[in-house]
């Protein structure tokens, strides 16, 4: 209740809530009562329409007890249940006390599940359908808002079906991932590369190590620029995945495909986060969304292990 | 021509004071509560043609309600509501509660029922098949049986406590939760299936719920069919108030007729009705005795009527004994008792336009509610566009789009879906197109569809998923958006 800043609003709630009640029942005893009259035609006097009249025909008294017992009811709630303004009632109850203890015995019921297959290799868990329906719904509710409803990933978000892994594709690689986060930085590079023309070269130096169509010339010119490249990507340009450093051989394009987006990369850089999840999901969940990322790209072999 | 005098068909007792000015009535009044103790009724057992109906309803609805989880159709129950797993068998039909269209249709199809038969006979329903007056006429029985009827009833609650009253209330009492407690078994029995639910009553294993629900519905009939009776009807029923203002003059009610009754009163039996200078009323009141609300039918119809006949058909008995004509209680209409219609004439007013016009919508819900089930398909598409990549640009510029689709098998084996799509030339789906569903299950998967490059302007574009049913004929078409980016 630290909702208000003095006491009123408590005191005139509590105020309202039980000179409500109050009325209530004095509103059922004044109304209880009418004129009529039993000894001749047992009408109220009351007439409508010119011949529509009001007959007495009263309620069984039970009726009235059940408006007193709502009453009654009301205040043993407000006892009980936290109601009259900052009074937080007898049995201690708050929204947030029931929903830890839904929580809890949620966990509770499916702790030993999952103790189950933190028990198990990463390969294993992959081939058990329960795990992989819990993996399912826990990749829907955690990932699919970027990475997709089918994990395919879109612009700036990695596929994650196919073998090409910035970070490493192990079960314990995807593990850390998962946990920590990542956080891919490529810095610009125009100003280390030289002029613009030097940056363009490289580019379709880059193009050509996928065997992209390029132009030959600006490649060869682009090659030795590339040296600076080599540092994170490899002199190869196969990447690093122990840096986060991107394959530029082969025909995947996370930021775009085209002279264009490799540009836009060289000149303007790019960070690129994977949020941490360790906060968000138990050591058990990241174990079974890790299985079944890692399934995702190793179809046949989590069955066979 | 003046218009018709507007004629509220609620009758109160032909009245003494109406001479004295209304403005000295008020005056004249004295203070009394508005609630008053309840005073039993002691219902007459009564026999006769309308008894002899109502006995036929409870029997059709009891034999449905008692009877209908215990059917199997294959391997399950016929009629079972797994509401844990929302999906509700009826016979051959698995529906989802996407279906919740045909329950609008059964409770549209329920009113208008009630309407038209209101309007044709009154409260036939409250009279005749209504749960409330069922398992009061069932309780009543048992009471009878073990108490005896009306007269032994009330000399025995006047009395003092003895052994008698002591083993013939005991036995009512524990013959009467017995019932209740069969009918809160047999309706969880609707929810879970039955024959399991049985064995888990004879192992002691019910679960909290299936045992709350048993005694929820098993004390609410205890309590209604054998303690609140009519009090339902008379103060918790809105059915019962709305079915009276669906009354007309032309509406057969359970009425008395005055003219042909009136001046009542006892006789002997020997004497000659015409010499008597009396109705043919003989005023042995057994018309007040049988009536389960405890009203006079003489005092013309009144809002507690529930319309069972109770009284014409006693009434039929004491006309014989006394050899007059039956029918002093009858079903007939204001009009036809105004007017002095013959039986013909009377039957001849059925038909008149709101009967037409009920009947008319009644028969056309009916129908196309049956149309609709029949042409049926056995299984329901969602599409939803996935909301985490609108669109993307995969391998050499092809433009793709992912969606979630949920397949709903409504039908009781495992089922091959084949997807296709179109509206947009060149449009593919680059996913599984065949996908199989497990019996009275939904799944959801991710489809993928491809566009090839620069085959599609930028903006958002309908395109249709074609769902046909491999197994089970049937296809359905899903209308969804295929996203191209701006370059």
């Amino acid at each position: 209740m630290s909702d208000f800043t003095s006491n009123f609003w408590s005191v005139f709630v509590t105020v309202v809530t039980l000179v409500s009640m109050v009325a209530c029942l004095l509103l059922l005893w004044f109304t209880g009562k009418a004129r009529a009259m039993p000894a001749t035609d047992n009408t109220t006097g009351h007439v409508w329409d010119g011949d529509l009249r009001e007959m007495n025909n009263p309620l069984p008294r039970w009726w009235a007890w059940l408006f007193v017992l709502t009453v009654i009811f009301g205040l043993v709630y407000l006892a009980l249940y936290p109601g009259l303004g900052n009074y937080a009632g007898t049995l201690g109850w708050t929204s947030t006390g029931q929903q830890q203890a839904e929580l809890d015995k949620g966990n509770a019921e499916v702790a030993p599940l999952y103790a189950k297959f933190t028990a198990m290799a990463p390969e294993a868990v992959a081939a058990d359908p329960q795990a992989m329906a819990i993996g399912e719904r826990l990749f829907m509710n955690n990932c699919a808002q970027c990475h997709g409803s089918d994990a395919r990933g879109s612009k700036g978000i990695p596929n994650l079906t196919d073998t090409d892994w910035l970070h490493g594709g192990a079960p314990a690689t995807i593990k850390e991932t998962l946990t920590q986060g990542r956080l891919g930085n490529m810095p610009p590079m125009a100003a280390a590369l030289g002029g613009a023309d030097d940056v363009k070269n490289v580019a379709q130096y880059v193009l050509s190590l996928s065997g992209s169509p390029h132009d030959s010339l600006r490649a060869a010119l682009g090659k030795p620029k590339f040296a600076v490249c080599a540092a994170c990507h490899g002199a190869d340009g196969k990447g690093n995945p122990t840096l986060g450093a991107p394959n530029l051989t082969d025909d995947i394009w996370l930021h775009g495909y085209g002279e264009a987006a490799i540009l836009a990369m060289i000149n303007n850089g790019k960070v690129n986060q994977m949020p941490a999840q360790a906060d968000k999901l138990t050591e058990a969940q990241i174990h079974v969304l890790a299985s079944y990322v890692w399934g995702f790209s190793n179809k046949g072999l989590a069955a066979t292990k | 021509m003046l218009p018709e005098r507007k004629v509220i068909p609620i009758r109160p007792e032909p009245m003494a004071a109406t001479v004295a000015g209304e403005g000295a009535r008020g005056v004249d009044g004295e203070m009394i509560s508005l609630y008053a103790s309840h005073e039993k009724i002691y219902p007459r057992s009564v026999s006769g043609l309308f008894s002899r109906w109502r006995w036929a309803m409870v029997v059709l609805t009891q034999l449905v309600f008692y009877g209908l989880p215990w059917l199997a159709w294959g391997q399950r129950q016929a009629v079972l509501f797994d509401l844990g797993a929302r999906r509700f068998y009826i016979f051959r039909l698995v529906l989802y509660p996407q279906d919740f269209i045909y329950l609008t249709g059964l409770l549209v199809i329920s009113a208008l029922s009630l309407f038209l038969f209101t309007a044709v006979a009154g409260r036939l329903w409250c009279g005749y098949a209504c749960p409330q007056t069922v398992y009061t006429e069932i309780f009543l029985w048992i009471e009878k049986q073990v108490e005896g009827d009306r007269s032994a009833r009330m000399r025995r609650d006047e009395r003092a406590w003895s052994l008698d009253w002591l083993w013939r209330k005991s036995a009512k009492h524990g013959l009467w939760l017995a019932a209740a407690l069969w009918t809160g078994f047999t309706f969880v029995g609707y929810f879970t299936p039955v024959r399991e639910l049985g064995r888990e009553l004879m192992q002691a294993s019910l679960s909290a719920w299936e045992l709350f629900w048993t005694l929820f519905y098993g004390f609410a009939t205890y309590g209604n069919a054998g303690f609140m009776r009519e009090q339902v009807c008379k103060h918790m029923c809105p059915y019962a108030r709305f079915q009276s203002a669906m009354f007309d003059r032309d509406t057969l009610i359970v009425t008395y007729d005055q003219g042909r009754g009136e001046p009542r009163g006892g006789r002997s039996r020997k004497a000659g009705l015409a010499a008597l200078n009396l109705g043919a009323c003989v005023d042995c009141s057994l018309c007040v005795q049988v009536c389960p609300t405890g009203i006079d039918i003489r005092r013309g119809l009144q809002y507690e009527c529930i319309g069972c006949g109770a009284c014409a058909d006693v009434c039929d008995t004491v006309m014989d004994k006394m050899g007059y004509a039956r029918g002093l209680v009858k079903y007939s209409t204001e009009n036809a008792m105004s007017l002095r219609w013959t039986r013909a004439q009377t039957m001849g007013h059925v038909l008149r336009p709101r009967i037409v016009i009920y009947t008319m919508v009644l028969g056309a819900i009916g129908f196309a509610m049956l149309v609709s089930l029949s042409l049926r398909t056995p299984f329901k598409v969602d599409v939803v566009h996935d909301r985490g990549v609108t669109a993307r640009i995969v391998g050499a510029g092809q433009i793709e789009n992912v969606y979630r689709m949920q397949l709903m098998n409504a039908t009781e084996s495992v089922q091959q879906y084949k997807l296709s799509v179109n509206g947009l030339p060149g449009l593919v789906i680059s996913s599984e197109t065949l996908v199989s569903v497990a019996a009275t299950q939904s799944r959801w998967v991710a489809v993928r569809l491809q566009l090839p490059p620069e085959a599609g302007v930028p903006g958002s574009h309908t395109i249709r998923f074609e769902i046909d049913s491999l197994d089970a004929a049937g296809h359905l078409s899903e209308r969804s958006v295929f996203l191209v980016p701006q370059p």
